[in-house]
């Protein structure tokens, strides 16, 4: 039997599935008999998709445009090295 | 979704135009050169936002990140695509200026993980949230209140969850670029989650209120 504590302490390699099947099979008893770690399982997930998503759309990110002042200070830089190599 | 799939749906370059615009930069040819910066510039500034919280910060760390390609695109050797080798090394320039900052107050990552008494139960039992992720991700606002969480996780813990969950770096790559050992990254990036999903816990129960 596992305690509240060793479920918060394994639950990403619950959910990574890298605990052994023994030790995965106590941590699924003790999410079906404890509503608190039940519910923190869920708010756990949440927060990785939550946090997974302040990412844009890789398309979207490609097409960001990128500020003209910069582009010209990184090209007036490689001029400023090339020209002191 | 990892780099390489994120790769096949980018619309980056062609891998035959890649090469030719690789050609093009080790010939010295400067419109290449422009033509780097501004199809992958915004990309770039976008990783080095995530990670440093000022603008100018990013700035430089962007410019940073261009020099050193520019400098090392003869040893470039199209193993990665392109825009992976860009990536790595906007991560590399951001995590140096990172360093470089003087580290200010933060919060104690003990704080925001969940406590425990004597017989192992939580000592504050998470209560159900409302709404889901689902309909929170629904929302416009969603990300900019995430993303202002996230800053407030300490450095040494938000820097290992931006790199594994956002950068999608794999654990080993994030243990060799913050000198730590991979337990160490995973300890880190469990922690860090925790530790966000209380402080989204605690806005939530507090509209919840």
């Amino acid at each position: 039997m596992i305690s509240c504590r060793d479920f918060v302490d394994f639950l990403m390699r619950y959910l990574d599935r890298e605990l052994p099947a023994e030790e995965r099979a106590d941590f699924e008893q003790h999410i079906a008999d404890c509503p608190p770690c039940h519910v923190y399982l869920a708010q756990y997930e949440d927060t990785v998709r939550l946090e997974k998503q302040i990412c844009p759309d890789p398309e979207g990110e490609l097409s960001e445009e990128v500020p003209e002042e910069l582009v010209a200070a990184i090209l007036a830089a490689r001029q400023r090295s090339v020209r002191g190599s | 979704m990892d780099m390489e799939h994120r790769e096949a749906t980018d619309g980056v370059l062609s891998p035959s135009d890649e090469a030719k615009l690789i050609d093009a930069l080790r010939a010295g040819d400067g419109d290449a050169y422009a033509q780097l910066v501004r199809r992958y510039g915004g990309r770039l500034l976008a990783v080095t936002r995530r990670l440093l919280r000022e603008e100018e910060d990013a700035r430089d760390a962007v410019q940073e990140a261009f020099l050193s390609a520019f400098k090392a695109i003869d040893r470039f050797e199209g193993q990665a695509r392109l825009s992976t080798w860009l990536h790595r090394i906007a991560v590399n320039a951001a995590l140096m200026k990172l360093r470089s900052k003087r580290r200010r107050p933060e919060t104690s990552i003990e704080e925001l993980l969940p406590g425990f008494i004597e017989d192992g139960h939580m000592a504050d039992p998470p209560q159900r949230w409302r709404e889901g992720a689902d309909t929170l991700l629904a929302r416009r606002e969603t990300r900019e209140w995430v993303r202002g969480r996230i800053d407030e996780l300490p450095d040494s813990h938000r820097t290992v969850l931006l790199l594994r969950d956002i950068e999608e770096l794999d654990t080993t790559k994030v243990a060799e670029l913050l000198d730590l050992s991979p337990g160490a990254v995973k300890t880190r990036l469990h922690r860090a989650r925790q530790a966000l999903r209380e402080l989204l816990d605690r806005d939530l129960r507090g509209k919840q209120a």
